[in-house]
């Protein structure tokens, strides 16, 4: 929330018309609009991962050994390195905001940047798990080819079909969000924002504790039911 | 072409005398293409909307007379089996996604809704800009997939034949997927300008049931869509790279598809009627001279029917799946017709002591009601379990559906283009051969669906190419049907094309209704109001006066004496 002593003594929160549209009466109202709009896209977002989840559970619940098996194969401590990778993230996006709403410009462009930074390492980590369960023969149904498929849990394709599902479409939000992280801090380095005008620093900020917190339900979901 | 009409229609009868207009309208404030490629107007999008919605329902119907030629006689009457497979398929295809879900929201709702509200746009005019692009290239791909392969697994894409059918399907399930997002911005949109772009004086409770009925349409398309889009990815992701979510040989379940379709599909069921009964509530009132009968329960039954449509997805899996969840999903699919019952049993209470006009967009709101409740009571049958048996998968369905979407949702659509078209375009339309189009579509609809129930009952399956002879007779009259429908159709085309090129101009109000699109002229300014309109009850119409020189209709001036409430009962 905004610091009301603070702010006192700068500009009223969305007192810059500069980037007001025609169509809005207040930058008040756009800022209303831009925020609701992000809110009911972040629904979208939940019911679009939903499908995943409910395949997710419909597999789990029919070979419930299969998952246990094969979570085994997956790498939790590079699981907990990228969970704890994304936590950071959220805490330096979450203090972008605040930065921009109480106009301290240097911290609101280094908050970006290492917010950036964050979301490349996770996806750095990422790759090297792919790479290795590629290496393994670990992959999707039609793919699967590791050493432990077998009669034991023969379905533990279904599994990585669900892993790579789940996990790559979270990392295509994850290459959203540094673009759209990017495009805030060419903005910030413009001067674009200050505690008058600072929707699009709030809006990106929603998008990016949704993709955080996608990774907060996968990383239990997948690393730690074996 | 001149038009008599009966004194009682109430219509204007005489040319409209120009006015000086203090602001260019939205169609002449700028000029060429490239001021239409990048509008952010959401009146030009609405009109491009509806230009690439038209294109897309005369594909849809030219396949649609094929498709029934092909089926007056058994065995090949003009085409293969394959060719008809396709054919079939695109149809449908083309008319749930590329015609139906977006044309009243999407091509009327963006013209409308914001005039409605008192609005000067949507909230985000880039984002609807950036849907219709999207339909554009959701609509490339779909139909791309007709000049590749060709698309033969029926527009629902059922696995597992849709993951071995060599025919184009990532190419369709691509475009249907875009077009999904293309729906999903149009909702964001809608949600965010009525919750926040709502003028003073504008109160939820005295918004037009339209703009109601586009909100919680716009809920369905946020919710939903989703959906739909990861299911369509997974068949993609399942066709190209055999991720085995769906295939049952790499240990997928098919019934899963299913599930995550209908979860999507039923409620586009929705998607696409609820815009509808949102027209026809305003036609009803407006043509009756009568306030909407029960306005607030008309509220309530579209939110419900938006609610109870996310809860009867199962009932297009009643043999596939527990007979417990089948019993439950049939009770729950009965409970759909409470807020349908509600929305018919109001439309005819407004009509009751109502000073009705028969002017064509009334026949066909007249026309939708009748055709509506057939749908929706047929629509029983099949969500009853022991009739659904014997029904399911037969042309019994065929006919109940497009009772709804055809009789429903296209009736629904022209009349409102009748309706609107005199804002959207400033120019009036024949009534004459607006309602002799009306008349011949009516008929030609019921000639064409109603011997479908009658050959579903008799056990004829939908979809198939071959039928044994004794089915013959039904399917030549359901053809011919099809062909005058087909006439009514293009002569109701040829009615707008002579309006926009003959037609006399449009006062601000033909028609004497009391919600604010009507407040401003025709066709509206840039930004929709020259002046801030003042926001009353959207149907007490008591106030409009007709002026016999203009066709206009204009708000009585206030006098102390004439607001006793004399005028007021209905």
């Amino acid at each position: 929330m905004i610091a009301e002593a603070q702010l006192s003594q700068g500009p009223a929160p969305h007192a810059d018309e500069t980037f007001r549209a025609h169509h809005f009466e207040t930058a008040e109202q756009q800022f209303a609009a831009a925020k609701l709009g992000m809110w009911l896209f972040l629904v979208t977002e939940v019911l679009f991962f939903s499908g995943l989840f409910v395949a997710y559970a419909v597999f789990r619940v029919l070979h419930p050994e299969v998952f246990v098996n094969s979570a085994a194969l997956l790498d939790t401590k590079l699981g907990a390195i990228n969970t704890v990778i994304l936590l950071f993230s959220s805490l330096t996006m979450a203090w972008a905001v605040r930065c921009s709403q109480l106009g301290q410009q240097r911290g609101l462009v280094l908050c970006l940047s290492l917010t950036i930074a964050a979301a490349v390492a996770f996806l750095g980590v990422k790759g090297i798990e792919y790479a290795h369960k590629w290496h393994e023969g670990h992959l999707w149904a039609s793919q699967y080819g590791g050493p432990q498929a077998g009669e034991t849990f023969d379905r533990a394709g279904s599994f990585f079909s669900v892993y790579f599902a789940m996990t790559g479409l979270h990392a295509v939000h994850i290459i959203a969000g540094i673009a759209a992280i990017g495009w805030l801090l060419k903005r910030s380095l413009r001067g674009d924002f200050s505690p008058a005008y600072y929707t699009p620093v709030d809006v990106v900020g929603l998008y990016w504790h949704l993709v955080d917190l996608v990774w907060i339900f996968l990383f239990p979901l997948l690393y730690l039911v074996g | 072409m001149s038009t008599t009409l009966p004194p009682t229609t109430r219509l204007p009868e005489q040319a409209w005398k120009s006015e000086p207009i203090s602001e260019p309208d939205y169609l002449r404030n700028k000029r060429g293409i490239m001021s239409w490629v990048y509008t952010l107007d959401h009146k030009r999008i609405g009109v491009m909307y509806l230009i690439g919605i038209l294109t897309a329902f005369l594909m849809g119907g030219v396949m649609a007379i094929l498709v029934r030629t092909e089926l007056l006689s058994p065995s090949r009457t003009i085409m293969g089996p394959d060719a008809y497979n396709h054919m079939f398929t695109l149809h449908g295809a083309i008319m749930t996604f590329l015609f139906i879900i977006p044309s009243i929201p999407a091509a009327l709702g963006n013209f409308i809704l914001p005039i409605m509200l008192g609005a000067k746009d949507v909230a985000f005019p880039r984002m609807n800009l950036a849907s219709w692009y999207l339909w554009v290239f959701g609509a490339v791909f779909l139909i791309a997939a007709m000049a590749l392969n060709g698309l033969d697994t029926g527009w629902t894409f059922y696995t597992p034949y849709s993951t071995t059918t060599n025919s184009s399907v990532i190419s369709a399930t691509l475009g249907v997927f875009i077009l999904g997002f293309s729906s999903i911005f149009t909702g964001i949109n809608f949600i965010a300008t009525v919750h926040i772009m709502r003028p003073k004086g504008m109160t939820w409770f005295r918004m037009p049931l339209f703009l109601w009925s586009l909100y919680s349409t716009a809920i369905i398309q946020v919710l939903a869509t989703p959906v739909l889009g990861i299911t369509l990815l997974l068949l993609i992701a399942e066709r190209a790279l055999g991720i085995g979510f769906f295939d049952p040989k790499l240990g997928g379940d098919p019934v899963l598809y299913q599930h995550f379709f209908w979860f999507y599909s039923h409620p586009a069921v929705y998607i696409m009627i609820l815009p509808a009964m949102g027209v026809i509530s305003e036609l009803i009132s407006t043509f009756s001279r009568t306030p909407i009968f029960g306005y607030r329960f008309m509220c309530y039954s579209a939110i419900a029917i938006a609610f109870l449509g996310f809860l009867v997805w199962g009932h297009h899996m009643f043999t596939s799946e527990s007979a417990m969840a089948a019993v439950i999903f049939s009770a729950l699919t009965f409970s759909v017709s409470i807020p349908s019952g509600i929305k018919v049993f109001n439309w005819l209470a407004t009509l009751y002591k109502g000073s009705i006009s028969l002017t064509t967009p009334m026949c066909f709101a007249l026309s939708f009601i009748l055709l509506f409740t057939i749908g929706g009571l047929t629509g029983l049958f099949l969500g009853a379990l022991a009739t659904d048996i014997h029904l399911h998968d037969t042309y019994f369905v065929v006919a109940h559906f497009h009772y709804v979407m055809m009789g429903g949702s296209l009736m629904a659509f022209i009349g409102g283009m009748f309706y609107w078209w005199p804002k959207l375009f400033g120019k009036m339309y024949s009534e004459f051969w607006g309602r002799i189009s009306c008349l011949i579509i009516f008929i030609g609809f019921n000639w064409t669906f109603f011997p479908q129930f009658i050959l579903g009952s008799r056990g004829m399956p939908r979809r198939f190419y071959d039928y044994k002879p004794e089915y013959q007779g039904l399917h030549v009259i359901s053809t011919s049907g099809a062909f005058f429908l087909g006439i009514g159709l293009i002569l109701c085309a040829a009615v707008f094309l002579h309006s926009l090129w003959r037609g006399r101009r449009a006062p601000a109000n033909p028609w004497g209704a009391a919600t604010l699109e009507w407040q401003t002229a025709s066709p509206p300014p840039l930004h929709n109001f020259v002046d801030d309109p003042v926001v009353t009850d959207p149907y007490d119409m008591a106030d409009f006066e007709l002026q016999r020189d203009t066709g206009d209709y204009v708000r009585r001036p206030y006098t102390p004496s004439q607001s006793d409430g004399t005028e007021t009962q209905s």
